[in-house]
C-alpha cells in the first residue's frame, strides 16, 4: 500500500517533469533562453564559434567525435597518472594502463561500467576531474544528438541540424549543472558526504571495532550519476551504499533523476515536430516496456530466493539477498529496473543475487535495445529509429511508402535504421560467444551453472548498451575483459549514433509530406501498440537463444544447486 | 579538422575546471557550512551511523551479517542457486537457532553494500529473547527501547521501516549503564 502511494507520487512529479522539462528543452535548444549568455557567448567566443551557427549532419558528426576521443585521451592520461597528481588523501598508485583505457571509454561513452571498486581505486582528483567531468559531458553530448536527430524530422528542406558545440554547451549549463548544483546539497542533507578530508578513522568502545571510513566529494557525484543516466558509483557498492544513497527519500530521487531528461525528451520531441500527441505515442510505448517488465521482476524478486528458502527460512517480504533494509524488495526492484532501462546502470541492490527471472527483467530492459525510456538522449533517438522500423513494417503490410511525422522513409532511411538496431545484438552475441568458449573468458566467472553464462552475458549486454550494470560477481579487469569491453561500449555508442546522425541528415533534407486520408497515423494507440510489438520482436529473436541458456535455465533448473 | 582539434582540446579542458574542479569544491563549502554533519560522513565517537558495524557475542543487537569492512563494500553477488549461499544460509540459521533465536530472513542474508546499518524492527524483536537471558534487560524494556530506536519510512512513503543497528545498542548501553 505505501509502496502504491510512492509509485502515484513518483508517476506525479515525473508527469509533471515531462511537461515542463520538457517544454524548458525544446526552449534551450531553440535557442530561446538567454539567461546564461555571459557564460555561453564569451566561450564560444573563446572557440571561435558565431552564436547560432549550423553545421551538417557530417560536420555535426565529425565535431561530436573529434571531442569524444580528445575527452577519452584527456580521462584516460588523469586516471594513469592519477599517483602523481594532486587531491589523493588515500595515496592511491596510477592506473593500469589497460584498466585506464576500459574506464576512460566507459565514462566518455556514457556507459560507467566500472573494472575498479570506486573508493579504494580512484583518487579524489580522478573521481571529480576525471570521472565526473565526463558524467556531466557524455550525458550532453547524447542530449545534443538526440536534438540532433529531432532536428532532423522538425525542418524541412535544411541541410544543417544545429551545432554541436552549442548544443553540448547548452546541455551542461542550462540544464544539467543547475539541477546537480540543487540537489548535491540536498543529498548532503539527507546524509551523503561531501568533503575532501580523506579516510576517518573510528574506534568503537562498544564492540571493540576498528574501521577506516571512506569518504570524499560523494553527493556531488552522485546526483550527476543519476541525472546523467550515467551510473558510475562513487564506492564499489554503487547506490546500496549507505553514503551514495543514504535514506528511502534519496532512493525515490535517484529514481526520479534518472528518468527526468529521458521521460521529458518525448514531450520535446512532440512539441518540436508540431505535434504533442507524437510524444506521448512515444512515451506511452516506454511506459508499457518499462510497466511490463517492472511487474514481472518484482514478481520474481517477491517469490523469494531459492537458496534461502531451501535454508529453511520463508518471509513474506521476498528475496533479500543482496538488498539493503532500509530499501526492502520494492524500492530495490524498482530502481534496478529503472536503472538497467534508462542505461543508467547504478544499482542499489546486488543484482546478480536477483532471482533468475528478477535478473532477466534487467537484462531485458537492456536487450529492448535501452529504449524505456532509455538513457539520457540515447534512449530517445534509439526510439526513433524503431519508430522508422514500425512504420516500414506496418507500410509494408498495407503496401504504401511510409511516413513518420510528415517525413517519406525510403531507401537510405531504412538501410540506416537497420544498421542503428542491428550492431548492438551483433556485438553483444558476437563478443559473448567468443568469451565463453575462451578459458580466459570462463575463469572471470563466479557463479557456477546456468549463472555463470548469464554473468558474461549481462557483461557484454550492459557495456553494448551503454548501460554500465554488472551482475558483479564477474572478476573483469582483465587485460581481455578491458579491451572487449572497450570495443562493446564504443561500437554501442558510436556505432548508433553514425548511422542515426546520418539519418537524421537525410530526413531534414526532405520535403514536408502532406497529410491524406491514406496517410497512417503515428500519434495514435495502434502506432503504440505496433511500436512496442517491432521492439519486443527484434529483442526476443535476437536475444531469446542466449537468454534460454542462461536466466531461463537456471529458473527451470528446481532444487538443483551449483 | 585543426580547428576541430582545437575547440575540442579548449573545451575539455573548460569542462574539467568548472566541472570537475569548480563545481565539486564549491558544493564542498556550500555543504559543510549548510550540513557540517552529514558533510563529514555523520560521525560519532562509535562510528558512522551510516555505515553498519560487526556486532559479535550475544550481549548487542546484530545487524545484518555482513562483512562490514568499509574499504570494500559490495554484495556476496552469489546467485540465487548457489550452493555457497544455501551452505551461508544453513550455518546462519543453525547460529541463530543456538542463541536460542527464530531469525528473519534479514538476520540470513547479506546486503547489496555489506555495510547495511539497519535491520527491519522485526529483525531486532526476534533477538530480544538473546538480550534478555545476557544483559537480564527485560523482555517487555527491550521492546519499548526497539520501538523507540524505529525509524521511517521515510516522509511516511519512502523506503522502508528500520532501526539502525549503531542507536539501538548505544541506547541499550546506556540502559545497563556500560
Amino acid at each position: 500500500m505505501r509502496f502504491a502511494i510512492e509509485v502515484i507520487v513518483l508517476l506525479v512529479v515525473l508527469g509533471l517533469i515531462w511537461r515542463y522539462l520538457g517544454s524548458y528543452l525544446t526552449a534551450v535548444f531553440m535557442g530561446r533562453v538567454h539567461f546564461l549568455d555571459w557564460i555561453e557567448l564569451p566561450l564560444l567566443g573563446l572557440l571561435g564559434i558565431q552564436p547560432g551557427a549550423e553545421q551538417s549532419w557530417r560536420r555535426y558528426l565529425r565535431s561530436l567525435l573529434v571531442f569524444s576521443f580528445v575527452s577519452l585521451v584527456l580521462t584516460y592520461l588523469l586516471l594513469a597518472l592519477q599517483g602523481h597528481l594532486p587531491l589523493n588523501p588515500e595515496h592511491l598508485g596510477d592506473v593500469t594502463p589497460s584498466l585506464a583505457f576500459n574506464t576512460a571509454v566507459s565514462f566518455v561513452t556514457n556507459t560507467d561500467w566500472q573494472n575498479y571498486a570506486g573508493g579504494t581505486t580512484m583518487s579524489y582528483l580522478s573521481q571529480m576531474v576525471a570521472l565526473a567531468t565526463q558524467n556531466f559531458v557524455s550525458a550532453a553530448v547524447g542530449l545534443a544528438v538526440a536534438i540532433a536527430v529531432i532536428r532532423g524530422f522538425a525542418r524541412k528542406r535544411s541541410n544543417t541540424l544545429g551545432n554541436f558545440w552549442i548544443d553540448t554547451i547548452r546541455g551542461v549549463f542550462y540544464v544539467l549543472l543547475p539541477v546537480s548544483i540543487v540537489m548535491t546539497l540536498v543529498f548532503v542533507w539527507q546524509g551523503a558526504p561531501q568533503t575532501l578530508l580523506g579516510p576517518a578513522h573510528i574506534h568503537d568502545v562498544l564492540n571493540g571495532v576498528h574501521q577506516t571510513i571512506l569518504r570524499g566529494p560523494v553527493a556531488s557525484q552522485e546526483v550527476i550519476k543519476q541525472l546523467g543516466t550515467n551510473g558510475g558509483g562513487f564506492f564499489n557498492a554503487n547506490s546500496a551504499h549507505p553514503f551514495e544513497n543514504p535514506t528511502g527519500f534519496t532512493n525515490f530521487l535517484e529514481i526520479v533523476l534518472l528518468l527526468c531528461v529521458p521521460v521529458a525528451l518525448t514531450y520535446t520531441f512532440g512539441k518540436m515536430v508540431g505535434n504533442i500527441k507524437e510524444g506521448v505515442a512515444v512515451l506511452m510505448a516506454m511506459i508499457i516496456l518499462f510497466a511490463g517488465t517492472f511487474a514481472f521482476t518484482l514478481a520474481a524478486e517477491k517469490g523469494g530466493n531459492p537458496a534461502v528458502r531451501a535454508a529453511g527460512i520463508t518471509s513474506i517480504r521476498g528475496n533479500m539477498v543482496g538488498k539493503e533494509s532500509r530499501f526492502g524488495v520494492d524500492n530495490s526492484v524498482l530502481f534496478n529496473v529503472a536503472s538497467t532501462q534508462t542505461s543508467t546502470g547504478s544499482v542499489n541492490s546486488s543484482a546478480d543475487s536477483y532471482t533468475p527471472i528478477g535478473g532477466l527483467g534487467m537484462l531485458a530492459g537492456m536487450m529492448y535495445g535501452e529504449v524505456s525510456p532509455g538513457g539520457i538522449g540515447s534512449g530517445m533517438y534509439t526510439i526513433l529509429i524503431f519508430a522508422i522500423l514500425t512504420v516500414f513494417i506496418a507500410g509494408l503490410m498495407v503496401g504504401r511508402t511510409p511516413e513518420y511525422v510528415r517525413k517519406k522513409i525510403q531507401k537510405t532511411e531504412i538501410i540506416w535504421a537497420s544498421i542503428g538496431v542491428l550492431v548492438m545484438p551483433i556485438t553483444v552475441l558476437v563478443l559473448t560467444a567468443i568469451t565463453v568458449a575462451l578459458p580466459d573468458g570462463r575463469a572471470a566467472i563466479l557463479n557456477h551453472g546456468p549463472h555463470g553464462f548469464s554473468e558474461i552475458l549481462y557483461a557484454f549486454t550492459s557495456q553494448g548498451n551503454n548501460n554500465g550494470s554488472a551482475f558483479a560477481g564477474i572478476s573483469s579487469n582483465t587485460g581481455y575483459f578491458n579491451i572487449t569491453g572497450a570495443i562493446a561500449m564504443l561500437i554501442g555508442r558510436f556505432g548508433v549514433i553514425i548511422p542515426v546522425l546520418a539519418l537524421a541528415g537525410s530526413l531534414a533534407a526532405k520535403e514536408e509530406v502532406p497529410v491524406t486520408a491514406g496517410t497512417f497515423l503515428t500519434a495514435t494507440p495502434m502506432f503504440t501498440g505496433l511500436l512496442v510489438g517491432v521492439i519486443l520482436l527484434i529483442g526476443a529473436l535476437n536475444f531469446f537463444p542466449a537468454v534460454a541458456l542462461g536466466p531461463i535455465a537456471e529458473a527451470v533448473s528446481h532444487g538443483r544447486f551449483f | 579538422m585543426l580547428t576541430q582539434i582545437r575547440r575540442s582540446v579548449v573545451l575539455a579542458l573548460f569542462f574539467a575546471i568548472i566541472l570537475g574542479l569548480a563545481y565539486p569544491l564549491v558544493e564542498t563549502g556550500l555543504a559543510n557550512v549548510l550540513f557540517p554533519a552529514q558533510a563529514k560522513g555523520s560521525l560519532t565517537p562509535y562510528g558512522s551511523t551510516e555505515i553498519g558495524q560487526h556486532w559479535s557475542g550475544d550481549r548487542w543487537f546484530h545487524g545484518r551479517p555482513d562483512v562490514d569492512n568499509d574499504t570494500e563494500t559490495g554484495g556476496t553477488n552469489l546467485g540465487p542457486r548457489s550452493k555457497q549461499l544455501l551452505d551461508n544460509t544453513k550455518a546462519l540459521v543453525a547460529f541463530w537457532h543456538a542463541q536460542g533465536v527464530d531469525p528473519t530472513q534479514e538476520l540470513v542474508t547479506t546486503s547489496g553494500s555489506e555495510i547495511d546499518p539497519d535491520i527491519s524492527q522485526k529483525s531486532a524483536l526476534v533477538q530480544i529473547p538473546m538480550i534478555q537471558r545476557s544483559t537480564g534487560v527485560s523482555a517487555n524494556r527491550l521492546r519499548q527501547l526497539i520501538e523507540t530506536q524505529t525509524t521511517g519510512p521515510g516522509y511516511g512513503i519512502f523506503g522502508d521501516r528500520t532501526v539502525n543497528v549503531l542507536n539501538l545498542n548505544r541506547a541499550l548501553a546506556k540502559i545497563e549503564g556500560r
